[in-house]
């Protein structure tokens, strides 16, 4: 599977609401960052609008079935659409910038998300497993309503 | 009466005319917290805001903050672009009219074109500004009660926020979450002082930190643990909820006892970071006042109208009216500058999870309270229903007055009676 196939499907799990799925493509310790701030260098002593390791990010989705998860119930119809995929090779990973259009639609309303995205990516049997994923939203800093989908 | 002692029409929730009328009577006169000093630390320094709906920039002049309205005393453009920095001059776009940091008109292109004496004298001046223990209030009235009076025993909560710093220093840091709903500004501020929401707005958070994989001892945390403790104890025992302490000011605001067990989070008990910190203050303050100061369990306050925040983990959440049905809140994270570098790495994690704008708790919060918005424009039923525990209030010597329970309505029947003062005055 080339990376950018691999974004594709990535992106078809999400839209196809196969959260477990999707959760399956992050290593064990792999980290998920939906910074707050433009260029923000680290999660830990400035705020992100997500930050998960891997064991809140299973948690995330657990939570995300639950029949109380008022938020996600349903969960928001969505179309991912990756674009401008670059990779390169850096420490035996692949590092992969791409842009991520989202459409969201829940309640009678539809947003809009753009964001830069670097995925870093290491191949395992023909496929790859995602070790970092960081979503730019170019909206990150505004006045945003509540965020209960994922990127 | 709109207002009764138990109950609120839901036009106060849901009709523009009485909201236009709320900015006017409330957000007009009432003291509202606008931010904190360390904001502004330098002269020059600035960020914009706003008051209800006005826009203003607050600045630091020399010694003292001013607050200005956002608009050029020439043709209305706002004269300072959104956000933050360090001015000499406040430059409008427009035609280029400048005022200094004290809001005075400096330089007018084109001045003799103008009659000299018809010309403003600067920005408007936001008239009363004060500071309480380095929080920055101001009040669009130039008359009415004095800050000290407005805060009445809520002044508690603020010294406590402050005397949980080493030195009393702390700053803002770790950026800003703004996120918005589609409901009336009240809803937030009803929210979060009522005990028995947790259980059924975040049933799905607390039951899946229930079975989340238990947190690390001291050297073998995990990164998830502030997360999962956090969540965790949402799901208190109904008993809990009801033993906490639940006190309201005349002015509508309110504060809530700690409802938290759980030595991870709670200062003071035992764990080696907070051993340190408690070190910290016990050198600086002696180990009786010390001990006093870890011992102020308040966890939520309201500052009626604008503000909610809580000491133990420096949250501080500033609401902005948008529409009678859009609300917009700031929440901003403090540092205690002289307490272990660790302490303020809690509290980012604790803004993320709780407070965040992808947070998988406040996330359902929102969602109530759009479904709330929504049921209230209907007309079919006309009553808002704030009963629990009315009739069993405590009056208190210090001029508060206490839920029978933790778990009363007190705190919504006091906002809505400092409602009806504000409105019918």
């Amino acid at each position: 599977m080339s990376p950018e196939q691999f974004l594709y499907y990535e992106a078809r799990l999400l839209d196809t609401q196969q959260l477990e799925a999707w959760l399956e493509l992050f290593t064990d310790d792999a980290t998920y960052w939906v910074p707050l701030e433009k260029d923000q260098r680290e999660p830990f002593e400035t705020s992100s609008i997500i930050h998960d390791d891997r064991t809140l990010l299973e948690l995330r989705v657990k939570q995300a079935r639950h029949p109380r998860a008022h938020a996600r119930l349903p969960l928001a119809r969505t179309v991912h659409q990756v674009s401008n995929v670059m990779f390169e090779e850096q420490n035996n990973e692949l590092k992969v910038h791409s842009t991520l259009q989202v459409v969201e639609f829940r309640n009678d309303k539809q947003r809009v998300y753009g964001a830069l995205v670097e995925h870093r990516l290491r191949g395992t049997n023909g496929s790859f497993k995602i070790a970092h994923k960081r979503v730019d939203l170019v909206s990150s800093e505004g006045e945003l309503d509540g965020i209960a989908i994922l990127f | 009466m709109l207002v009764q002692p138990d109950r609120v029409h839901r036009s106060v929730y849901a009709d523009p005319a009485i909201f236009d009328l709320e900015m006017e009577r409330i957000f007009g006169r009432a003291w509202l917290v606008l931010g904190h000093e360390s904001q502004v630390k330098k002269a020059g320094d600035y960020f914009t805001t706003r008051m209800g709906r006005e826009p203003v920039i607050v600045v630091r002049t020399g010694n003292s903050i001013a607050v200005h309205i956002n608009r050029c005393a020439h043709r209305g453009s706002m004269v300072c672009a959104e956000g933050r920095g360090n001015t000499e001059r406040f430059v409008c776009p427009y035609h280029g009219w400048s005022y200094d940091t004290g809001g005075t008109l400096q330089a007018v292109p084109f001045a003799s074109g103008y009659e000299k004496d018809k010309l403003p004298a600067g920005l408007k001046a936001v008239p009363r500004v004060e500071t309480y223990r380095g929080f920055i209030f101001a009040s669009l009235a130039s008359q009415g009660e004095n800050l000290q009076s407005f805060l009445g025993p809520a002044k508690a909560s603020f010294d406590d926020f402050v005397d949980r710093a080493p030195g009393g220093e702390l700053e803002v840091a770790g950026g800003v979450f703004k996120h918005a709903y589609n409901g009336n500004w009240k809803l937030m501020i009803e929210n979060h002082l009522d005990g028995a929401h947790p259980a059924w707005v975040h049933a799905s958070s607390v039951a899946v930190a229930r079975n989340a994989p238990d947190p690390g001892k001291p050297g073998a945390e995990h990164y998830s643990d502030i997360a999962v403790r956090q969540m965790r104890q949402n799901g208190a025992p109904d008993a809990v909820w009801e033993a906490i302490g639940m006190w309201t000011t005349p002015r509508g605001h309110g504060y809530m006892g700690d409802y938290h067990d759980d030595s991870r989070l709670v200062t003071g008990l035992g764990n080696p970071v907070f051993d340190l910190y408690r070190k910290k203050l016990i050198e600086e303050k002696g180990e009786a006042e010390a001990d006093r100061i870890l011992r102020v369990t308040l966890w939520n306050t309201i500052v009626y109208p604008n503000c909610s925040f809580m000491s133990q983990f420096r949250q501080l959440r500033i609401i902005h009216p948008i529409a009678v049905d859009r609300s917009v809140v700031y929440t901003y994270s403090f540092r205690m500058k002289n307490a272990p570098a660790a302490m303020f790495r809690d509290t980012v994690a604790f803004a993320n999870v709780v407070n965040g704008t992808g947070s998988w708790v406040l996330t359902d919060d929102l969602e109530v309270y759009e479904r709330i918005q929504h049921g209230l424009s209907s007309g079919a039923v006309d009553w808002v229903y704030v009963g629990r525990g009315h009739g069993r209030d405590v009056e208190e010597p210090n001029g508060s007055r206490r839920g029978a329970t933790g778990t009363s309505e007190i705190f919504i029947r006091a906002q809505m009676r400092a409602w009806l003062d504000y409105m019918s005055a």
